[in-house]
């Protein structure tokens, strides 16, 4: 559609574990980055590589990301770990739907429907947002140098992409950033 | 618009991604107290023109409660710090004396 702005694509299911505990712990850390195959990431970042990856989602809450094929063998990788530890994992692939925006307009989408600072001062690769997009829950973070990769709940994963396509008409274009 | 900086994150959230929880530092009573006590937690509530504390909570991000210290009539935030204390912490009170002096809240100030 040459009337749209960005490219607003859905992606197929991914694979996406919940790891709650103590971050601090060192037990905790060597599970996840043995997971996922990347770094530890710092308060409010992520680190991906390749397919995979860990999000800060809290202080006491990991989300790893990964093909959704490995979700299983991840996990049982995860449970032996941290086998006779205080923690939670959980697969929570089904419970989500990810989008990824692409074009070099994607900063003047998002900031029509968030309240997330998303001034390239404030907001580049590495981040993780946590916020809202218009009325309902949302994550995302910059995957590239002209896309930013969202994830919400798939029961308003249709409203979600309602709001994207809406506020991504190129008629539209606030041409802010 | 009020932006608060949640000390958990350090996202600078914006008042529509947190849900708001009334006033800070109350003492929870529970069995024993006398009927005056009960009243003041359950009931009896600051309403200050100016400096004042306040739980929040997070709720579309980390989903943590946190503690801000503000002034109602500016919307002025002096600073947000954990939930984990039963009064404002020593820092923010200073930061407080030192742009509002003579202010009080409670038995603080
Ligand atoms: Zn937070």
């Amino acid at each position: 559609m040459s009337d749209i702005l960005v490219k607003i694509h859905r992606a197929a299911p991914y694979g996406m574990i919940t790891l709650r505990g103590d971050l601090s712990s060192t037990a905790l850390q060597k599970a996840a980055t043995d997971a996922a195959g990347v770094a530890f990431p710092e308060t409010g970042m992520c680190v991906f590589e390749g397919k995979s990856g860990l999000s800060w989602m809290s202080p006491d809450e990991l989300l790893v990301l990964m093909p959704h094929d490995q979700i299983q063998s991840t996990l049982a990788q995860i449970e032996k770990a941290l086998n006779s530890t205080h923690f939670l994992a959980a697969d929570v692939s089904d419970a989500r739907a990810m989008f990824t925006i692409t074009g070099p307009h994607w900063r003047d989408v998002l900031a029509k429907l968030t309240p997330a600072d998303v001034h390239p001062d404030s907001f580049q690769q590495g981040h993780f947002r946590r916020t809202r997009l218009a009325q309902v829950p949302v994550a995302f973070w910059q995957s590239s140098a002209d896309t930013v990769t969202l994830i919400c709940f798939r029961s308003v994963a249709d409203y979600v992409e309602g709001l994207l396509v809406n506020a991504g008409r190129a008629k539209s274009n606030a041409d802010y950033f | 618009m009020l932006i608060l900086t949640c000390p958990y994150c350090g996202v600078a959230a914006d008042e529509t991604e947190l849900t708001p929880g009334g006033e800070a530092h109350l003492t929870r009573e529970t069995v024993g107290a006398d009927d005056a006590a009960f009243e003041g937690y359950l009931f009896k509530r600051e309403n200050p023109k100016g400096v004042h504390f306040e739980r929040w909570r997070h709720a579309y991000g980390c989903g943590k409660w946190f503690h801000a210290a503000r002034c109602t009539v500016t919307l002025e935030v002096f600073g947000t710090y954990p939930a984990q204390t039963t009064e404002p912490p020593k820092d923010i009170r200073d930061k407080i004396t030192a742009k509002r002096p003579g202010w009080s809240w409670r038995d603080f100030g």
